[in-house]
């Protein structure tokens, strides 16, 4: 899903090929990197999760049935693919009007702007989600201010809920939103966006008829790409959603480290995985609907 | 050349408006009240005024950086000049945005709207206005008609050729019926074989709309061809607004004479300037009088006399006002030989003679006397310091 998201993003103009038939042997060592250590722990998570018992001694599908069978279950995976739309919203909300600002900036406002955009991908995850932790906190930034102002009587439970995990997921994931619609917006043609008000359309019109539709590509890109980071992001689901809160990263890690039950835990990584690559498919159709006329 | 009389020949047999265009805009005088556009500190634009008349199709000329293009931006409304006034029939439309000044542009790369289809495009000016449907669909089967892409309708525009896009860009313009036109390098992105087709439709579309067209080029050509006046700028500065004739036979200023068709500059001296007319002795060696526009150059003035390649002959024979010189080179090029000749002072000189089938070609080396076929369709100018 990375590779076709990748091309999503990059620009599909590929320069004449020299070597033409041999330039397969390049992706080689990438390949048996690949092949080593992603597929084969894979396919062991499969062999796993295909056992019927903690202890592995027997095969059978009871562990897939005993996750399917408790309503819990179903409940942590919906809620865990339901934050990633919300955080994939907005980042999309958040993220578009940035995107577009710095395409209609001059080159120092640009520098600026790209720094802010990838400062979260300069800081280690945990240093980050810690400074949410300090933000959103009982005795946090936000709460200060707020008892200062005079908004709140009591500070307001921040830390530990869903919202604040949203408003912490949708700031570490942003740049892999705005990156995409930087690259998208820059290589809109400015004439059709003249073309657009010499015909008679306002800056409205002109937005949703012409610069909406052809960055399509770059939204489906960032929705994808922060849909995957934000439902799989274990240290600030952990850290900013604390103990209350379980997601699908959480349950396993609990399920392995915690009970050892592999098996369980290897099922629930399977019906985990599936279920964000279907999202991801999902997406990815979107994006290729809306691909073909742009690169004329 | 060939392409100017063509243009015109078909121009006479254009039909009479079709009942789908009787609705006719028909022409608006646009008038350019010294204009002056400046970014930073550079003069993009230097106080230019044009006033065209209703109906008429005009070429902005002139190499890139001219300012030519940032007139036409201004004209369109995409850009607020520093300077002046922008005249659009009996409106000034400085505080107007595009959409409120009735023009229909097409973009040098057509600038199409790649997701909708060929119909979508030329509706669009049309729903941005909020015309009834009704109305949109039938002007849309209008104006593809107009322009032969009745049965494209419904393809993208990648799916088109160049002529095919700047027909449907075309149409999109003119959908919108506006009171002005304005083309950008229409015709840079296509070839050389459509480009002639694609001046000639354009030409003839224009003459049926009787719409007013202003047209940015670098290509003298096609200024030549196309337009009914062509104003050359040069360094953001007017140099020439006249017909092609004028600017072709009696250039305003030596960048007029040297940009448009070709010229052999000789320097030289001035040795008598009245009633527009100048004897110049060339440092060539030879006393040639001329047509000049400059009645301020005076006796002993270093002036700049300008010969067409096409107003040269050769001589064997001496005679007045010739200039000796010796055949460098010799190009047959099919109807016409361009030669090069060197002359005494060094400097060197084309000319242009028509091929005499059975006449051989002067070879190199071989001394010839020049001589212009008509000196009054000569220049004389200020040499340059």
């Amino acid at each position: 899903m990375v590779a076709s998201t990748a091309d999503t993003v990059a620009s599909a103009h590929a320069p004449p090929k020299p070597h033409a038939g041999l330039e397969w042997t390049l992706a080689l060592p990438l390949t048996a990197f690949f092949a080593v250590f992603f597929v084969t722990p894979l396919l062991l998570l499969v062999v796993v999760s295909l056992f019927a018992d903690s202890e592995m001694t027997r095969f059978g599908l009871d562990q897939y049935a005993k996750f399917f069978g408790d309503a819990f279950n179903w409940k942590v995976l919906g809620s865990t693919l339901f934050l990633g739309v919300k955080v994939t919203a907005l980042t999309l909300l958040f993220g578009y009007p940035l995107a577009w600002l710095y395409t209609r900036s001059g080159p120092r406002m640009q520098s600026a702007l790209i720094l802010v955009v990838i400062l979260p991908l300069l800081t280690s995850v945990v240093v980050r989600t810690f400074a949410w932790v300090v933000i959103l906190g009982r005795d946090g930034i936000v709460n200060n201010l707020l008892l200062t102002l005079g908004l709140a009587e009591t500070p307001l439970r921040l830390l530990y809920t869903e919202n604040g995990l949203v408003a912490a997921l949708v700031q570490v994931q942003m740049p892999l939103m705005v990156l995409p619609l930087i690259t998208t917006l820059t290589r809109l043609d400015p004439n059709l966006l003249d073309a657009s008000s010499a015909l008679g359309a306002g800056p409205w019109r002109t937005f949703f008829k012409v610069t909406l539709p052809l960055s399509l590509p770059g939204i489906v890109a960032g929705c994808l790409l922060t849909y995957a980071a934000s439902v799989t992001a274990f240290i600030t689901q952990s850290l900013v959603g604390g103990g209350q809160l379980l997601f699908m990263p959480q349950y396993i890690y609990q399920q392995t480290i915690t009970l050892h039950n592999w098996p369980f835990a290897a099922a629930i990584s399977m019906v985990f995985m599936v279920s964000v690559l279907g999202v991801v498919m999902l997406l990815n159709l979107l994006g290729r609907a809306s691909k073909g006329y742009i690169h004329a | 050349m060939a392409a100017l009389q063509f243009a015109r020949s078909q121009d006479r047999k254009a039909p009479p408006p079709a009942a789908e265009t009787a609705s006719t805009p028909g022409g608006v005088a646009v008038t350019l009240d010294g204009i002056t556009h400046r970014f930073g500190t550079t003069t993009a634009v230097n106080d230019v005024t044009l006033e065209i008349k209703a109906g008429e199709m005009v070429a902005l000329l002139g190499p890139s950086g001219c300012g030519k293009t940032t007139l036409l931006r201004i004209l369109a409304g995409f850009q607020s000049q520093t300077l002046g006034r922008v005249v659009i029939g009996d409106r000034v439309v400085d505080s107007l945005p595009p959409a409120g000044r009735g023009v229909g542009i097409v973009f040098q790369n057509y600038a199409l709207f790649p997701h909708m289809t060929v119909a979508q495009n030329v509706a669009y000016g049309l729903e941005a206005r909020g015309t009834a449907r009704e109305a949109v669909r039938a002007r849309v089967e209008g104006m593809l008609d107009l322009v032969k892409l009745g049965a494209m309708r419904d393809r993208f525009p990648k799916q088109l050729s160049g002529g095919q896009q700047q027909r449907v860009a075309l149409a999109r313009a003119l959908a919108i019926q506006p009171s002005i036109l304005l083309l950008d390098e229409p015709f840079a992105a296509l070839d050389k074989n459509l480009r002639l087709d694609m001046q000639i439709e354009i030409k003839q579309l224009q003459r049926r709309f009787g719409i007013t067209t202003i047209m940015v080029t670098h290509d003298q050509e096609e200024a030549l061809s196309m337009a009914d006046r062509i104003a050359v700028l040069s360094r953001g500065r007017l140099e020439q607004f006249g017909t092609p004739e004028e600017v072709y036979d009696r250039p305003a200023s030596l960048f007029v004479n040297s940009f448009v068709g070709s010229a052999n500059q000789l320097k030289g001296r001035i040795l008598r300037n009245a009633g527009g007319t100048a004897d110049v002795a060339l440092d060539a060696g030879a006393v040639l009088s001329a047509g000049t526009f400059d009645s301020g150059l005076a006796e002993g003035a270093p002036a700049v006399l300008c010969v067409r390649p096409e107003n040269l002959r050769l001589a064997a024979e001496p005679a007045p006002q010739q200039i000796p010189g010796t055949v460098e080179l010799a190009l047959p090029l099919g109807p016409v030989v361009v030669y090069e000749v060197r002359t005494a002072d060094g400097g060197q000189v084309k000319v242009t003679e028509p091929r005499v089938a059975g006449v051989p070609l002067r070879e190199a080396g071989t001394p010839v006397r020049l001589h212009p076929v008509s000196p009054q369709a000569c220049r004389v100018f200020a040499a340059l310091a």
